[in-house]
């Protein structure tokens, strides 16, 4: 569904992403561990393209999107993207945040925008908070929102970035129940967390980036229970 | 004869009253086209200038506009009237539109500063989830980054409002009957300078204050409104 093709980014003179080489199939669940300023971020975020890779390819379904004649934006309503924090619209009622972007891009019509929005509502336990705004909800809520905002554009795709680092811990719990869902019915998701216990107990593969390059691929099992280079070894002692 | 007596007497006896209500007509005129002229400007620089800062294609058009600002902000607005009436449009007799066309153009100037710092203002995570979900860079402006931007800079947008307001009194320079310049022909014809002027002060006071006022109303409800959604 995806193929990486030897993605770089540089900032300025620091190089961020050093060749990055991965194909996410349909119905994979990918997860991306690393240490802090490794590139997990930015290699999420190259895929969708809100960061501008430097050199490399990422083809999308068929189409380079590197290539400037092809259509972003169209790709990226296949694309569902959650981010750390959150990023609700704040000045719209929660419906309206599901249903703004199906509207404007008329993928539904109004009355299946919004049946769509509470359905999606409703498998969050969220329904009852339609017509709230996204500060009257918790944080936890606020990313349960966030990823049915992303799901209602019915996305190939889901990218996580970090989806629970800006939690209170007591909230952690509730939105990967929902991403674990999410999985179970066979969402294609490229997950960059720190939660180790979900990437070893959702994800068909682990990254573990290091130094801009993905330092070790392979099963939670082998990435956890049998870690081969060195740096992954030290980094897993650290967070397990 | 008291205060009150020559007032009754120039503004009704004579009917001097109907000259300073066209005078205020103008004058309402001018000032509500110049903030529509102006804040479409000023959006519409302020969105170019932010867009324009990372993208290369649109450096020609950054430059125009800074270009325009600067320009407009550095002359006088009395100066860039005179200008636009006897220079550029000096075979246009119109001084109403001409009037408001300056003050539009002048005031666009300061308006694009007020939006960008409302755009800026709005955390850049707005643009990204917007572009996430397949909206595009003007789809995302209008619909979430505009309509946030807004609300952060309405009272800029008043005191801006204000400002027009008294500077429209300079519209007489080009022969246009505006308030300012209603009170001065009634001065000249009846050699009486107190109670024109006085009414001419007194009208401007109360819609500055009127205005005030408003923006006080506005600010209340939009905080209520974050109260009711923070709670």
């Amino acid at each position: 569904m995806i193929d990486v093709v030897n993605l770089e980014k540089h900032f300025g003179g620091e190089n961020v992403l050093n060749g990055i080489n991965t194909t996410i199939h349909k119905g994979d669940v990918v997860c991306v561990i690393g240490p802090s300023g490794s590139g997990k971020s930015t290699f999420l975020r190259c895929l969708n393209m809100l960061e501008k890779p430097t050199g490399g390819k990422i083809i999308f379904e068929g189409d380079d999107l590197m290539d400037k004649r092809v259509d972003l934006n169209a790709h990226r309503q296949k694309m569902g993207m959650v981010f750390q924090q959150f990023n609700l619209f704040p000045h719209m009622t929660i419906m309206e945040n599901l249903t703004v972007a199906p509207l404007l891009l008329k993928k539904f019509d109004k009355g299946r925008a919004q049946e769509k929005a509470l359905e999606l509502l409703d498998r969050v336990g969220l329904a009852d908070r339609a017509n709230d705004y996204p500060s009257q909800l918790s944080g936890g809520q606020q990313q349960r929102v966030a990823i049915c905002r992303a799901l209602c554009m019915e996305p190939d795709v889901m990218l996580f970035d970090e989806p629970t680092s800006a939690l209170d811990p007591e909230m952690v719990g509730e939105v990967l129940d929902v991403m674990k869902e999410l999985a179970k019915a066979g969402m294609t998701m490229v997950v960059v967390t720190h939660e180790m216990g979900f990437a070893r107990e959702v994800s068909n593969r682990v990254l573990f980036l290091d130094g801009g390059v993905i330092a070790e691929e392979g099963t939670p099992d082998a990435i956890f229970n049998h870690p081969q280079c060195e740096r992954l070894q030290s980094f897993l002692a650290k967070v397990l | 004869m008291s205060f009150f007596e020559k007032f009754y007497q120039i503004f009704v006896e004579k009917g001097y009253y109907t000259l300073m209500l066209d005078g205020f007509k103008s004058t309402l005129i001018i000032t509500v086209g110049a903030l529509a002229i102006g804040l479409v400007i000023g959006t519409i620089i302020a969105v170019i200038k932010y867009f324009g800062d990372d993208s290369k294609p649109m450096r020609p058009l950054v430059w125009l506009c800074d270009l325009y600002t600067t320009v407009v902000r550095g002359i006088p607005v009395v100066v860039l009237l005179l200008i636009f009436f006897f220079v550029i449009f000096a075979s246009s007799k119109n001084g109403i539109a001409i009037a408001t066309l300056t003050f539009g153009i002048n005031s666009g100037a300061y308006m694009a500063e007020l939006v960008r710092s409302g755009l800026n203002a709005v955390n850049a995570g707005q643009m990204e989830a917007g572009r996430s979900l397949g909206l595009s860079k003007l789809q995302t402006m209008r619909k979430i980054i505009l309509p946030q931007a807004i609300r952060y800079i309405l009272p800029a947008i008043f005191n801006e409002l204000i400002a027009l307001l008294k500077e429209t009194s300079v519209a007489g320079y080009v022969a246009v009957v505006d308030l300012t310049r209603a009170g001065t022909l009634v001065r000249n014809n009846t050699y009486n300078a107190v109670v024109p002027l006085t009414l001419v002060a007194v009208v401007y006071l109360v819609l500055v204050v009127l205005l005030t006022r408003l923006l006080r109303l506005l600010e209340r409800r939009m905080s209520t409104d974050d109260r009711r959604r923070k709670s």
